[in-house]
């Protein structure tokens, strides 16, 4: 296997992006990635996608073709792969341009994710989202997606002592984050009281526990560590890559307060790295709800299980503390257009790992780590990067 | 819901039919072909069978956004039923103040209206589940004939 390293980073700003589709944002964030790795058009070998459902959100599937074509590829007939996995699209197209280096089927790649959901009605997007989980067995009699989320919180309350103040800590630390980076939907700083009055969308969730509708773009690029120099000054190398599944619905799993899906796929990154979770110095994790970052702290090893509440009412996981998380502003604040989320993720860490995250950064981070959830857990995907000195 | 695909699962969706593995001895609902436990040794042996539609409550939340064609009964109790069986099931919650529900509560399936497929389509009917203590008033949509 070769090892591999990101050579180049772009994103668009995320938010309600009303002027541009789906294919303007795609191809932004991959000019801006190019022009970040000093390549050009015919360099890149293959590209990949992550999408969720661009089918419901604009009627358009194929848009792994459509991307390559806008980015002018069309001619050159390289190899353009969609990769879908609910909100999980975005770090399993990472993985699957992870694999085409590491394995020396490809050298230059660029992977992206593009999501565009503001092009329908916020119902219809509530409708899109509960796709990720069982159709016939949840949402059939009336679950939502939050209303999954809440499932767990409630639980996580009841095995745990978890609080809803500790929830709405979550949303508090993420929109203080969110308001130092430019490219996110929120740019504001919230209070405790605006987060726990907020109005309720599935008790014990308040419209502050949710991530938002968001149309984005991010796109990274890939090269063989041992071409990387030639492009760029600072390589950040993915020392570890884990991806594992779960049942689809989450009434099926014995346990709802941890997604073994995301102990599975962490577990496989930190071995590959060879590094402990106390090894990482700044993580992106998949706070697609409150309750999800303080269960994925505690499945990635940050935390005992049952401690994450606590974690974030300690300041555990400010920018300053043992393991700053979501320094972007996490899902919650940067936003979450579900199939670029992933590589958005994978984005903040390379800008953490270069010591180019401004306002936002961590001093001296060398290891980070990016964990993206599809749907309830279904699938988790975990990687972990390093800066190469 | 087109049609057919919420004829197929009709004996589910009325009377909880689930599957047994005879390898095992565990139950699943909805039904599964293959059990997670036994793999390949369970192909031929999941057998059909009709639970009590009783349990309690593994979890819940209360909804306050709902998807739509829920927009009339919100806000509403949604929960994961474990059956005493064993296995859960995602159901709403009916006849009870929200208040009321707490994990560890005992629940009973009833037969209710769920939706409809748009005006004067058909007109889809499942489990929904009750508090155990109204077995008397609500026997009508009891789902458990012994
Ligand atoms: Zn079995």
């Amino acid at each position: 296997m070769r090892r591999v390293a990101i050579i180049g980073v772009g994103t668009t700003k995320f938010g309600e992006l009303w002027d541009k589709s789906l294919r303007d944002i795609g191809i932004e964030a991959g000019i801006k990635a190019i022009e970040d790795a000093n390549i050009s058009g015919s360099d890149i070998d293959a590209i990949y996608v992550g999408n969720m459902s661009a089918g419901n959100f604009i009627n358009q599937e194929h848009v792994a073709a459509l991307i390559a074509d806008y980015a002018g590829l069309a001619k050159r007939h390289i190899p353009a792969t969609r990769v879908e996995s609910a909100c999980a699209s975005g770090g399993l197209a990472l993985r699957h341009g992870f694999m085409a280096v590491a394995s020396g089927i490809h050298d230059i790649v660029v992977v992206g994710g593009a999501e565009k959901m503001t092009d329908v009605s916020g119902a219809d997007a509530t409708a899109t989202l509960i796709m990720a989980a069982d159709q016939e067995w949840e949402a059939f009699v009336g679950m939502t997606f939050p209303g999954l989320y809440a499932m767990m919180a409630v639980r996580h309350m009841y095995e745990y002592g978890t609080t809803k103040e500790q929830l709405a800590m979550v949303a508090v630390k993420n929109h203080r984050n969110g308001a130092l980076n430019p490219n996110a939907q929120f740019r504001r700083e919230i209070d405790l009281d605006t987060a726990l009055n907020a109005p309720m969308i599935a008790y014990p969730l308040g419209l502050y526990d949710c991530s938002p509708v968001t149309d984005g773009a991010s796109a990274v690029v890939l090269a063989p560590l041992e071409m990387a120099k030639k492009y760029t000054d600072t390589p950040i190398e993915i020392i570890g890559s884990g991806q594992a599944s779960e049942s689809l619905a989450l009434h099926d799993r014995e346990d709802i307060c941890t997604m073994k899906s995301t102990v599975f796929a962490a577990r496989e990154a930190y071995k590959m790295a060879g590094i402990m979770p106390s090894d990482v110095d700044v993580a992106e994790v998949h706070d697609c709800f409150t309750i999800n970052e303080i269960i994925a702290t505690e499945d990635l090893g940050f935390f005992k299980k049952g401690e994450g509440g606590k974690a974030v009412e300690e300041g555990l996981t400010e920018r300053d503390g043992e393991i700053p998380v979501n320094t972007s502003g996490g899902l919650k604040a940067k936003g979450h257009p579900v199939g670029a989320t992933g590589i958005a993720q994978a984005v903040e860490i390379v800008y953490q790992l270069r010591g180019e995250a401004g306002k936002r950064q961590v001093d001296g981070a060398e290891i980070g780590l990016a964990h993206n959830v599809g749907g309830t857990g279904a699938t988790a995907v975990v990687h972990i990067m390093r800066r190469v000195n | 819901m087109a049609i057919p695909r919420f004829w197929r699962h009709i004996g589910s969706r009325y009377n909880l039919v689930g599957t047994k593995c005879k390898v095992c001895g565990k139950v699943y609902f909805p039904p599964r072909d293959v059990c997670p436990v036994c793999h390949r040794k369970s192909l031929g042996s999941m057998e059909r069978v009709k639970l009590s539609g009783s349990g309690k409550i593994y979890s819940y939340t209360v909804i306050h956004t709902p998807q739509k064609d829920f927009e009339m009964q919100t806000p509403y109790v949604m929960a994961i039923v474990e059956l005493d069986e064993g296995p859960r099931v995602t159901a709403q919650i009916v006849d009870c103040d929200p208040s009321e529900v707490h994990i560890g509560m005992r629940v009973r399936a009833v037969l209710r209206r769920i939706g409809e497929d748009g005006e004067g389509g058909i007109i889809y009917y499942g489990y929904k589940f009750v508090p155990e203590r109204t077995s008397a008033k609500g026997a009508q949509g009891h789902l458990s004939v012994k």
